[in-house]
């Protein structure tokens, strides 16, 4: 870890090179979000690349990762990967889900009334069952399948 | 009781008595600052140990309310609420203060350096924090059950936890947030330890499976851990704030809360097995006196198990309203991941094969987990086919099965591993005898518990319930006297453990014969570990006679 | 596939006979091994940064897929302009920093005090304009979850998501609310790691004196923690400010 080993790459020129990718990359970025790109997943998409190709600049030269040993890139790799693992997931259930979840529906809507004839309150009680009297010793062929 | 001897490893004589880790700078203030992994893997010893007694009253006393089902204990009616705390406190004690934080904090930190020849972690000092924070959250723990107590289940599922239990559970939640960073620190510094404090000569490959084991271990608490994190922390948020992401009453998803919480805690699961597996991996070639089977068989399925683990949580929310396209990967995936454990067990088995078995009492445990963990392993496939799965999840099924892995697997395994290295760490030799017995114990009272649950599972008796339809009851009373069998086994070993410290230090340096670098060291070893550093010369596990023995 | 066989050739001052780096660990054979190891421990460290603040962007996303209109609508009352000079100032604090390691890296100590001041000073920036969009939220009422009470239109004023749990009229939906949530609890989140940061460059500039090409470490790691709050920040910023 001697010094001259690592100003030989790294150096301030290609950091300050560097820094000025970044800024030119958010100004594109500013940018990009006044134009319309026709849905709002292209929007994400163009969003989210520019922030990616910054975060791999920012990792790549100002974290070093470029000239650093290899298990340092492995392990921040790790750390994104798993957390796309996760995302990935969860879109293949909360995108699938077949009952309706009620977007842009006021959650708090009024109670939908209940019909009259529902509603317990106003329908008179049911008359309980009373089986039919059996005639004793008829055989009229009755069918008592069950 | 005579120790195993094998006399091409018994080093030669010390004088004694002589200076070691536990007779070197005894005063409190020195244990209290030591930055020794051997000393701070004692007070996690003491401390997880301490956590599991507890856990185990409280198991206890849950099976002696499910005795009868009129729900009481030693006479007192238990009502339904005070039943729920009992056993969400069994669970939440047991998982985050005993057994994640048991083996890697206590046996790893112990014998991972010695086993790698270095002289300690690669951050001594962040060790000791790690324990202090563990010690701060279980605290924490401690009195969310004074000040009220938890009843949501340790799975604290929305939106009961987030809108109807009680102030206790913001507590308890912040302790498992903080307990989450104490895991997270132990296994930063076990990768840390395992990339850069490798002995000269000893390759990834020349290992110990032990480390392997560990170090995928150390790769789950990394990955897994600050998910839980985030998921307690918006769980109390969404408590106190209502933020709209957990609770429908706000716009949220429960089922997304069960995505965050699976997502560690199915890791989790293998945080907790991994480390048992590889003990079982350093207990099976040694008490065979053979080189282990597929020794990079077993490396890699250690990693594999690790990686895999992190695509199958959906597996425990089959019922919970996922989307059956979801439903239907997870359950693909969970068969992949039954794969690496299978190679395990085989290999395990292979190893023994025509070996020169040694029937000392670690071995005895590790053939117990050999069962045991067949028996779980199988039972969570049932668990993990859907159409089955729609039977039995949330009966006493699932309950058995997780005793089988986490308990008949994980501490089967964790109390050989400490039989085995016992001597190492303390110097001293159990009874061989009463060990012998204990060991049976546990696993007539083990089996005695969980059999009759797997039954009453699958018949639908529910879990989390404090009574039952009467048909059950032959079941639960069985189950009970069980779990005092467990209980005798456990304090049994607990006292003969305790007593052994009273005898002398006098251990041999390798009592059980074996090869790995830890045995090359006195017991217990001097506070640097090493008198000169170990160069490897020999792979691991290489039981061939000295003659013929060496790296090629 | 390293082992700790130390390499025999090294250059640098700690090959000198005798001389013993004082920040030399003992369980570390170089000073090189010792360096290599914190920086995995600190990349190690950073990993769980990532998932941890990873949840928070699930969180959002998958919110942000349940109130799509809402949190459009809602985005459009946080001014693109503090977003974009807080991602500038940020940018600029990490080129600082980066300066900073290479000052502390030659052994010049006056640049590496400059560069962390500087670093410092960004940091203040970047915190001024925080709390001036903070309170600018405030007075108009958009607070998280049940605090939001905004007054910004007639409909959303009636949105009072009250102690008690009582729900509201009709017309009101949560995604507004849920939207200004995750706002303040990333960003706020964020901002905690900031200032956690500013106190660390504080202790940095206090022992200044110890860092040089034989010992730089401290410094190196926490450019590292700095570059990943300012990646936090390379992300938070469009998802929050820019996304229509």
């Amino acid at each position: 870890m001697s010094a001259h080993e690592h100003t030989q790459h790294g150096g301030p020129l290609a950091m300050t090179a560097n820094l000025v990718a970044l800024l030119i990359l958010t100004g594109i970025t500013v940018g990009a979000s006044y134009i319309n790109f026709g849905s709002s997943a292209a929007n994400v998409t163009i969003a989210l690349s520019i922030a990616t190709i910054k975060a791999i600049l920012v990792a790549l030269f100002f974290m070093h990762l470029r000239w650093d040993k290899s298990v340092n890139a492995i392990i921040a790799v790790s750390g994104f990967l798993f957390l796309g693992i996760f995302l990935m997931f969860d879109l293949i259930d909360l995108g699938n889900r077949k009952d309706p979840i009620p977007r842009n529906v006021p959650v708090l809507a009024e109670p939908t009334k209940v019909p009259e004839s529902m509603n317990p309150l106003l329908t008179p009680a049911p008359v309980p069952y009373v089986a039919p009297a059996k005639p004793a010793g008829e055989g009229e062929g009755e069918h008592e399948g069950h | 009781m005579e120790p195993v001897l094998h006399s091409e490893q018994q080093v030669g004589h010390r004088p004694a008595p002589f200076t070691h880790y536990l007779n070197e700078n005894t005063s409190l203030w020195d244990w209290m600052t030591t930055v020794d992994h051997k000393r701070i893997g004692l007070m996690y010893l003491v401390a997880s140990g301490f956590f599991f007694m507890i856990g185990g009253l409280l198991a206890l006393a849950l099976r002696l309310v499910l005795l009868t089902p009129k729900h009481t204990l030693l006479g007192l009616t238990v009502d339904a609420d005070s039943y729920n705390k009992l056993f969400t406190l069994h669970g939440a004690i047991m998982v985050f203060l005993f057994i994640i934080p048991a083996i890697p904090g206590s046996l790893t930190n112990f014998v991972l350096p010695l086993m790698l020849g270095a002289k300690d972690v690669a951050f001594p000092k962040l060790n000791l924090a790690s324990f202090y924070i563990y010690v701060i959250g279980a605290t924490m723990a401690v009195s969310s059950i004074i000040i009220g107590g938890v009843d949501t289940g340790w799975t604290f599922y929305t939106p009961y936890s987030s809108s109807f239990a009680n102030g206790s559970v913001a507590m308890m939640t912040m302790s498992v947030f903080v307990l989450g960073f104490s895991s997270i620190l132990t296994g930063l510094n076990f990768i840390a330890t395992v990339h850069k404090l490798r002995a000269p000569g000893m390759g990834w490959f020349d290992m110990p499976l032990f480390v392997w084991g560990m170090y995928s271990t150390a790769v789950i608490q990394i990955l897994a851990t600050p998910v839980l994190a985030i998921t307690v922390v918006l769980l109390a948020i969404e408590k106190t704030l209502h933020i709209g992401i957990f609770d429908p009453r706000y716009g949220g998803d429960p089922v997304l809360f069960q995505h965050f919480f699976w997502f560690y805690s199915h890791p989790a699961v293998y945080i907790m097995i991994l480390p048992g597996m590889a003990i079982i991996s350093e207990l099976i070639p040694t008490f065979s006196k053979k080189t282990i089977f597929g020794y990079r068989a077993i490396a890699y399925s250690s990693v594999s198990l690790a990686l895999v683990s992190f695509i199958v949580w959906g597996h425990h929310m089959f019922v919970s309203g996922q989307s059956q396209l979801a439903t239907v990967v997870f359950s693909a995936l969970t068969f992949l991941v039954a794969i690496p454990s299978g190679v395990k067990v085989f290999n395990w088995l292979t190893t023994m094969y025509k070996g020169n078995i040694v029937l000392a009492s670690p071995m005895l445990y590790a053939i117990a987990f050999l069962i045991l963990f067949a028996i779980g392993g199988l039972t969570g496939i049932f668990l993990g086919t859907l159409s089955t799965d729609v039977h039995l999840t949330d009966t006493y099924f699932v309950v058995a099965h997780f005793h089988y892995v986490m308990m008949g697997s994980t501490v089967t395994a964790f109390i050989g591993g400490l039989h085995y290295w016992w001597p190492k760490m303390t110097g001293r030799m159990y009874n061989e005898k009463l060990a012998k017995i204990a060991c049976v114990l546990w696993f007539i009272g083990f089996n005695a518990t969980f059999i009759p649950q797997f039954i009453m599972g699958s018949q639908g008796m529910p879990r989390r319930y404090y009574n039952y339809l009467d048909q059950f009851q032959p079941f639960h009373a069985f189950s009970t006297v069980g779990s005092w069998i467990i209980g005798l086994s456990l304090f049994m070993t607990l006292a003969y453990l305790l007593a052994s410290l009273r005898k002398p230090c006098d251990a041999p340096d390798d009592p059980w014969g074996g090869t790995t670098l830890e045995w090359k060291t006195s017991s217990p070893p001097i506070t640097h570990n090493f008198a000169d550093q170990p160069v490897l010369e020999r792979e691991p596990y290489d039981y061939r006679p000295a003659a013929t023995a060496g790296k090629h | 596939m390293s082992t700790t066989t130390p390499e025999l050739h090294t250059h640098g001052d700690h090959s000198h006979g005798g001389d013993h780096n004082p920040y030399h660990q003992h369980h570390f054979t170089t000073m090189e091994q010792q360096f290599d190891t914190s920086k995995i421990g600190m990349w190690t460290f950073l990993a769980t940064e990532v998932l941890m603040f990873g949840g928070l962007f699930v969180g959002f996303g998958l919110s942000q897929g349940k109130f799509p209109q809402e949190f459009v609508d809602a985005h459009h009352h946080l001014q693109r302009w503090a977003g974009a000079l807080n991602t500038v100032v940020l940018l600029i604090s990490s080129w600082t920093m980066v300066m900073a390691v290479n000052a502390a890296k030659t052994s010049d100590k006056a640049k590496m005090k400059m560069f962390l001041i500087a670093t410092f000073v960004c940091a203040c920036i970047f915190m001024g304009v925080k709390y001036y969009e903070y309170s600018h939220k405030f007075e108009e009422g958009l607070l998280p979850g049940r605090f939001y009470v905004s007054q910004v239109t007639d409909t959303l004023k009636a949105c009072v998501d009250g102690a008690a749990g009582a729900y509201g009229p009709a017309g009101c939906t949560h995604g507004y609310a849920t939207f200004f949530s995750f706002y303040f609890m990333m960003t706020g989140l964020h901002g905690i790691h900031i200032l956690i940061g500013m106190g660390l460059i504080l202790w940095l500039l206090k022992n200044a004196d110890k860092f040089s090409a034989a010992y730089y470490t401290p410094v190196d790691l926490f450019g590292l923690y700095w570059h990943i709050v300012d990646m936090i920040w390379i992300y938070l910023f469009p998802l929050y400010y820019l996304i229509s």
